[in-house]
C-alpha cells in the first residue's frame, strides 16, 4: 500500500482548491508564510478569499473569529509553533470559548522541520491546543488523511486544529479511505504489544511492526488521528488485546498523544506502557530524517520501546 | 440637531448609568469607572446610529457592535437590555452563577453581543473579520467596535490597525475611549500609548477627536465617519473614567470595584438629579 512520499501540508494545498471550488464560504487566512504552508495554492485559485495578515498571528485568529461569526469558515494557517504560540491566547478566548468555526492548519510541526532547528520546530502544540476546551486536534498520518480530514473539517461546526508537516513522508493509507472523526484507524491487530502512532509516526510504527513480527512478535497498529476526541474505546479493545502499549509521536512526551493514551488507559484499563517521542527537549537543526533517529523517532525505537512494555507485562 | 432626540438620548444615558450602578451594587464586583465612561458612546450607538433589530439580534444585515474593553460588560449589557435585547430584570444577574451575564461579555449567552471580549487587546481584531466579511459579501452593514486607550498598549492592537487600513475597512468604525486612567493609574504615567491620534493617523486611520459625553459631537464625528471612504475610522473620545458619579470620576480606583450599598445609594441619587452634563 505505500506508494509515494508526499508531505501533509502539500495534501492540505490541494484540499483547499477543492474545498474552495465546493464551498463559496471557505476563506483562507496565512501569516505570510503562504509558499510554506501551501495555501499559495488557494490564494492563486481564489485571490478574493485569501487574506495574508503579514507577520502577524495574534491579529489572525481574532479577524478569523470575527469572520467566522459572520458565517465564512476561516482555514487559519501558520506554522504549528507561531499558530499555537505566538497566538494560544487568542485562540483560547477568541476562537475556542465562543466556540467559532475556525479550522486551524498549521504545518511545519516537530522536528522534522530540519535545519530551522529548534525555534521552529514545534513539539508542544498538541499539549498545548488539547487543553482547550471546544477544540478537535487532528494530526493526519498522510496526504491522504490530511485531504479527507480537511474537507471533513469544513463539514463540521466549531474550532479544530490540524497539525501538519514540512517533509514528504510515506502515503499509509488507501485510495478507498474514509476519514470518521474520532475514530482510530486500526492497520494491524495484535497479541504481544499495540503500537499506537499519530502523524508520520503511524508509518514508522508499520515499520516496527513488520520488524517485531520477524522477531516472532505480534504488534497491532493503531493510527490514532483523532487526539481529541480521542477513541478511547479502540485503544481499550485493543490494550485488552496486547496487554502491552507503546505510543509514537513526533512531540513531546507531555500532553501530546502519549498522555492522551496514559490518561484512557490509566482510568479504564492499565497496562504496562511507554511513549515514544520527544523527551522534555527542544529540537535542533539537521536533516530531518538524521533528526528522527537521533531523537529516537524511527522503527527501532519503536521496536525497543514495544519489547520493554513486553518484558514488563511478563513480570506482572 | 433634534432637541426631542438630545432629550431622549439623555434620558436614555441615564438610565444605563443607574442600571450599571444598581448591576455593580448587586453583583459586589466589577468595573464601574470605563463603563460611565463609554455610557453616552453606547446610547448614541444603540440609540440612534446602529441598524439593529432586538427581535432579529443575527439579522445578516444588522450593524455589529465589538466591546474590545469587554471589562466594560456592564455598559454593554446595560445598553442591551434598554434596547430591548433582553429584559432589564436580568441586569442583576450580571457575575452570578449560572447567569448569562457573565463578568466579562460571552456571545453565547447574550443576545445582542457580537463576540466574546474580555481579553484585552483581542476584539478590534474579530472587528475586523466582520467588517472584511461585510466586504467579501458586499453587505451594507456597518462595524463599531470600541477599545480602550489602555487597551492601545497591547501589541495586537496595532497589528489589527494596519490590517483594518491595508484592507481599506471603511465600513468600520472604532471608538477609543480616551479616560486616562488604568488599573495601575495614569495611562501616561504606566505606560504612555500617547500620542494616541498621531499613532492611528499614521497607521492609516481617519482619525477624529471629539468629547465622548457630547451628543452633538458623537452623532457628528459617526456621521463623518460614514463620509470616509477607503479608510477605517478611529473616533478618539476623550471621557471621563466614572462619569457622572462626582466620587468615581477621573478615580483610578474605581476602575475594578464595585459600589457599596451606601455608595451605590449616592450614585443613583446624584445621577437621579444631575444630568451628567
Amino acid at each position: 500500500m505505500r506508494m509515494e512520499k508526499i508531505a501533509t501540508r502539500e495534501a492540505y494545498g490541494k484540499a483547499l482548491v477543492k474545498l474552495g471550488e465546493k464551498n463559496q464560504d471557505v476563506v483562507v487566512l496565512d501569516a505570510d508564510l503562504s509558499k510554506s504552508t501551501k495555501t499559495e495554492e488557494f490564494a492563486k485559485a481564489f485571490p478574493e478569499r485569501f487574506i495574508n495578515v503579514g507577520i502577524a498571528e495574534q491579529n489572525m485568529m481574532g479577524t478569523a473569529a470575527g469572520l467566522a461569526a459572520s458565517g465564512k469558515i476561516p482555514f487559519v494557517s501558520s506554522f504549528a509553533m507561531f499558530a499555537t504560540g505566538r497566538a494560544f491566547e487568542q485562540i483560547r478566548n477568541t476562537v475556542a470559548y465562543p466556540e467559532l468555526n475556525v479550522k486551524i492548519a498549521a504545518s511545519h510541526a516537530g522536528i522534522s522541520v530540519g535545519e530551522d532547528g529548534a525555534s521552529h520546530q514545534s513539539v508542544e502544540d498538541i499539549s498545548i491546543i488539547r487543553s482547550i476546551p471546544n477544540m478537535t486536534v487532528i494530526v493526519p498520518s498522510d496526504a491522504v488523511e490530511t485531504e479527507a480530514a480537511v474537507m471533513a473539517a469544513a463539514e463540521i461546526k466549531g474550532p479544530v486544529y490540524i497539525r501538519m508537516g514540512r517533509m514528504a513522508v510515506p502515503t499509509v493509507n488507501g485510495e478507498d479511505y474514509r476519514f470518521q472523526w474520532g475514530k482510530g484507524v486500526v492497520f494491524r491487530e495484535g497479541t504481544d504489544v499495540l503500537l499506537v502512532g499519530t502523524g508520520l509516526m503511524v508509518d514508522v510504527c508499520l515499520r516496527a511492526a513488520e520488524g517485531l513480527q520477524q522477531e516472532g512478535i505480534s504488534a497491532g497498529v493503531l493510527n490514532i488521528h483523532t487526539i481529541k476526541p480521542i477513541d478511547g474505546e479502540t485503544i481499550i479493545r485493543m490494550a485488552k488485546a496486547t496487554g502491552a502499549v507503546v505510543t509514537a509521536e513526533e512531540h513531546s512526551i507531555i500532553g501530546g498523544l502519549g498522555s492522551a493514551v496514559a490518561e484512557v488507559l490509566c482510568e479504564s484499563y492499565p497496562v504496562p506502557m511507554k511513549r515514544v517521542g520527544i523527551n522534555d527537549a527542544f529540537g535542533e537543526s539537521g536533516k530531518p530524517m538524521e533528526l528522527l533517529s537521533k531523537f529516537g523517532l524511527d522503527p527501532q525505537s519503536v521496536m525497543a520501546a514495544a519489547k520493554d512494555v513486553i518484558r514488563r507485562k511478563k513480570q506482572l | 440637531m433634534d432637541i426631542q432626540e438630545l432629550n431622549l438620548l439623555e434620558e436614555k444615558a441615564r438610565q444605563i448609568r443607574k442600571n450599571i450602578i444598581a448591576m455593580l451594587k448587586e453583583a459586589g464586583s466589577g468595573h464601574p469607572g470605563g463603563s460611565l465612561s463609554a455610557a453616552d458612546i453606547l446610547t448614541v450607538l444603540y440609540f440612534k446610529e446602529m441598524n439593529i433589530n432586538p427581535e432579529s439580534p443575527r439579522a445578516p444585515e444588522r450593524d455589529r457592535f465589538v466591546l474590545s474593553k469587554g471589562h466594560a460588560a456592564p455598559v454593554l449589557y446595560a445598553a442591551l437590555a434598554e434596547r430591548g435585547f433582553f429584559p432589564r430584570e436580568d441586569l442583576l444577574s450580571l457575575r452570578k452563577t449560572g447567569a448569562k451575564l457573565q463578568g466579562h461579555p460571552d456571545m453565547n449567552r447574550v443576545p445582542g453581543v457580537e463576540i466574546s471580549t474580555g481579553s484585552l487587546g483581542q476584539g478590534l481584531s474579530a472587528a475586523n473579520g466582520m467588517a472584511l466579511a461585510g466586504k467579501l459579501d458586499k453587505a451594507s452593514y456597518r462595524v463599531y467596535a470600541m477599545i480602550g486607550d489602555g487597551e492601545c498598549q497591547e501589541g495586537q492592537i496595532w497589528e489589527a490597525a494596519m490590517f483594518a487600513a491595508h484592507y481599506k475597512l471603511d465600513n468600520l468604525v472604532a471608538f477609543l475611549d480616551h479616560n486616562g486612567l488604568q488599573i495601575d493609574g495614569r495611562i501616561t504615567h504606566v505606560m504612555s500609548p500617547e500620542p494616541l491620534d498621531e499613532k492611528w493617523r499614521a497607521f492609516g486611520w481617519h482619525v477624529q477627536i471629539i468629547d465622548g459625553h457630547s451628543f452633538p459631537e458623537i452623532i457628528n464625528a459617526l456621521a463623518q465617519a460614514r463620509e470616509v471612504k477607503g479608510k477605517p475610522s478611529m473616533i478618539i473620545a476623550n471621557t471621563v473614567k466614572g462619569k457622572g458619579v462626582s466620587f468615581m470620576e477621573d478615580v483610578a480606583g474605581w476602575h475594578g470595584k464595585a459600589p457599596k450599598p451606601e455608595e451605590a445609594e449616592q450614585a443613583l441619587a446624584e445621577l437621579d438629579q444631575r444630568g451628567v452634563r
